[in-house]
């Protein structure tokens, strides 16, 4: 789960890192207030969970209070990437003389959390890491030892960090591993931390993600977690258990198991058909579940074909037949249906779904055809069979 | 032979009592695994499938009595990882973990401390090994799969079940399947089970199975033209999933432009393997 920037740099606080001072607006008029207790040039920057927000002017500097109401006026009114702005962060203009990057990630080459850090700071890190990985200095993290000072050093040293600030630097770095230990993140990053005209070292944009896997031992965080930028079908899909992320194609999936569905996507894009959708069902899933599904994928109006594969281990076939002849019916939205089930309960299954008029294959790859074909109309759907 | 697991393979299931450890430990027993017993804190002392199996409190315990050597792991997440601990401490050489969801810094540690014990963790978030005809430690359909000389090892769950089924339509077996999981961390990697492939006298071709996310693929791709004598065939899913999007396993996402399927696919034809665009007709190869 990603958080916002303001968010993510509230945690900074806590931890002792400095941040720039200001605080989040969800009005103009709000914005306009914090930019006159801050009484100096503000900066307004969009809250939302994308990258690209200074390209495409969701990040603005304001001179005075009435240019800060303005700018947020207009930045709240953007949609960025799809996302609508419904926050603004407005913070002091801080003056610098140096950028830094500096992260903690999980590294699964490694096994380890790594630290990263770049003298190259302000900069898109994936960049930097693409045209001069040589910038770019990690050392791995011991899990269970921990970020140790003498690494910490190594790094200071290693982007000629003057000495008077190893210190500061240290305890940043200290409190940057802190964080993500105790908060179970996947990425903390500060990009850029900056070394500011008063010689203090400060995060003016920060990153966090945290893993969704340990969400249940951090009760505060999942409450603050910004559900409602996710695609709305994701959100519903994710309520009822479904892994699902809507793409921009036009045959439906619904498969058991992650890399299945992968491989099911992946085969109608062989045949020269646009898979609409990846959905995997899970293990074991009942009709209601599979019903849920089938509805989510028919609810997407592009969506001309669906293609079923179902491998039946304990997903039991009938069952997920069931599920798709009772969203069917429930739904004006008429598709063809283009059905494999192989295992438990196959036989039954077929049969439930040849009564309601659907195409049965054996094979995954003629199923992966017979889809492309319905949804492309390359073929007459009569004399294809 | 086989690798990682055999007829004498001793099996503890830590988690027996609840409802997907005995659904699964009967279905192991069905396939003639040599099950030992389990463990469920709490609930030492019972027995479960009709009296058959005893139930230990803790799996120091359930080893002293059975000297059970391999364990799987049903238990739910939040104490799966404890589970993986106690598993290593106890002495227990194959760690098989099928649970998903464990936060990723909790198998960090894991991996780590079980590198220093030197035991396997294979998993988490996989459907276990099975060893044709011999036995089975982990969730694998049996009837899917017939004792052969291909060795196959995936990521993925279904996928493995597609690519088993489709070599017995064929009349194919396997000597050994290993799903390693598909989390971002795991016990073991794609290049450590080609490695036993390699070595064991019953396998003479391998099946890979992989998927985006990761520089696992990468890595076998080196070890299989650095080290490999027997052919390898793979198949890596995602080709057609976009960048920043996680495909359901926690793993399965293209970061910052690594992962894809296509740098994958690149550098195991490098390698010399030969690359499956349907499971289907990959299978006909390896007839």
């Amino acid at each position: 789960m990603k958080l916002h920037e303001y968010q993510a740099k509230q945690f900074l606080s806590r931890y002792g890192i400095q941040i720039p001072r200001g605080r989040v607006a969800l009005t103009a008029y709000e914005a306009k207030q914090i930019a006159e207790e801050l009484g100096s040039n503000v900066i307004i920057k969009s809250q939302v969970l994308t990258g690209g927000r200074g390209k495409a002017g969701g990040i603005r500097l304001a001179r005075n209070p009435r240019e800060a109401e303005e700018m947020a006026t207009a930045i709240l009114s953007m949609d960025i990437k799809g996302l609508p702005v419904r926050k603004v962060l407005v913070e002091e203009a801080i003056q610098f003389n140096r950028e830094i990057y500096l992260a903690i990630v999980n590294n699964r080459v490694s096994g380890t959390p790594t630290i990263l850090v770049s003298a190259s700071g302000g900069m898109d890190i994936e960049e930097v890491a693409h045209l001069s990985p040589e910038k770019i200095i990690s050392e791995n993290i011991h899990p269970l030892l921990g970020l140790r000072d003498y690494q910490v050093r190594d790094l200071a040293s290693a982007i000629n960090l003057p000495h008077s600030y190893w210190k500061q630097f240290m305890q940043i770095c200290k409190s940057l591993w802190q964080l993500f230990r105790d908060m179970d993140a996947t990425l903390a990053e500060i990009n850029p931390l900056v070394i500011s005209t008063e010689n203090e070292l400060l995060a003016v944009d920060a990153k966090t993600t945290i893993d969704e896997n340990a969400l249940y031992r951090h009760p505060d965080i999942n409450e603050i977690g910004d559900l409602e930028v996710e695609d709305p079908a994701e959100t519903e899909a994710h309520k009822y258990g479904l892994s699902y992320i809507k793409l921009d194609g036009e045959i439906g999936c619904l498969v058991n198991g992650a890399g299945l569905a992968m491989a099911v996507m992946d085969m109608i894009q062989y045949y020269g058909g646009k898979p609409a959708n990846f959905l995997d069902i899970g293990g074991g899933a009942s009709a209601d579940k599979v019903f849920s599904a089938m509805r989510i994928i028919l609810e997407d109006s592009h969506v001309n074909c669906v293609l079923i594969n179902i491998f039946g281990g304990i997903t039991r076939c009938d069952e997920v037949a069931r599920g798709v002849t009772m969203a069917l019916a429930d739904t004006p939205h008429h598709v063809p249906v283009v059905a494999r089930l192989i295992g438990t309960n196959a036989l039954e299954g077929q049969k439930i779904l040849e009564n309601a008029n659907m195409h049965t294959l054996d094979s995954l790859s003629d199923a992966a055809r017979k889809a492309v074909e319905l949804s492309t109309g390359s073929h007459d759907e009569h004399t294809a069979e | 032979m086989s690798i990682l697991l055999n007829k004498q393979s001793r099996i503890i299931i830590q988690g027996i009592t609840g409802e997907e450890g005995l659904f699964h430990t009967r279905s192991m027993v069905a396939y003639g695994a040599n099950i030992v017993g389990g463990t469920s804190p709490g609930k030492g002392g019972e027995w479960v499938l009709d009296g058959k199996y005893p139930v230990f409190d803790s799996l120091k315990l359930a080893v002293d009595a059975t000297g059970a050597d391999t364990s799987v792991i049903f238990v739910p997440a939040r104490n799966a990882a404890d589970a993986m601990l106690e598993a290593v401490d106890g002495g227990i050489s194959l760690v098989i973990c099928i649970t998903e969801g464990i936060p990723v810094q909790d198998m960090m540690k894991v991996k780590h401390h079980a590198g220093t014990k030197g035991a396997r963790v294979i998993g988490p978030n996989c459907p276990g090994v099975l060893s044709a005809g011999q036995s089975k430690a982990g969730i694998i359909p049996g009837h899917i799969t017939m004792p052969g000389n291909i060795g196959v090892v995936s990521r993925s769950g279904t996928l493995t079940y597609e690519m088993v089924y489709a070599l017995k339509q064929l009349g194919l077996g396997t000597s050994t399947c290993v799903g390693i999981g598909g989390d971002p961390v795991i016990g073991t990697d794609f290049t450590q089970i080609l490695g036993l492939f390699e070595d064991d006298a019953d396998t003479e071709k391998v099946v890979l199975i992989g998927e985006i996310g990761g520089q696992d693929e990468e890595a076998a791709a080196e070890f299989i033209s650095r080290s490999m004598t027997k052919p390898v065939y793979a198949f890596i899913a995602g080709v057609s999933a976009p960048a920043g999007k996680r495909m359901g396993h926690a793993g399965a996402i293209i970061e910052g432009g690594r992962g894809n399927a296509e740098s994958k696919i690149s550098c195991l034809e490098s390698a010399g393997v030969k690359i499956g665009h349907n499971l289907e007709e990959m299978a006909t190869w390896l007839k």
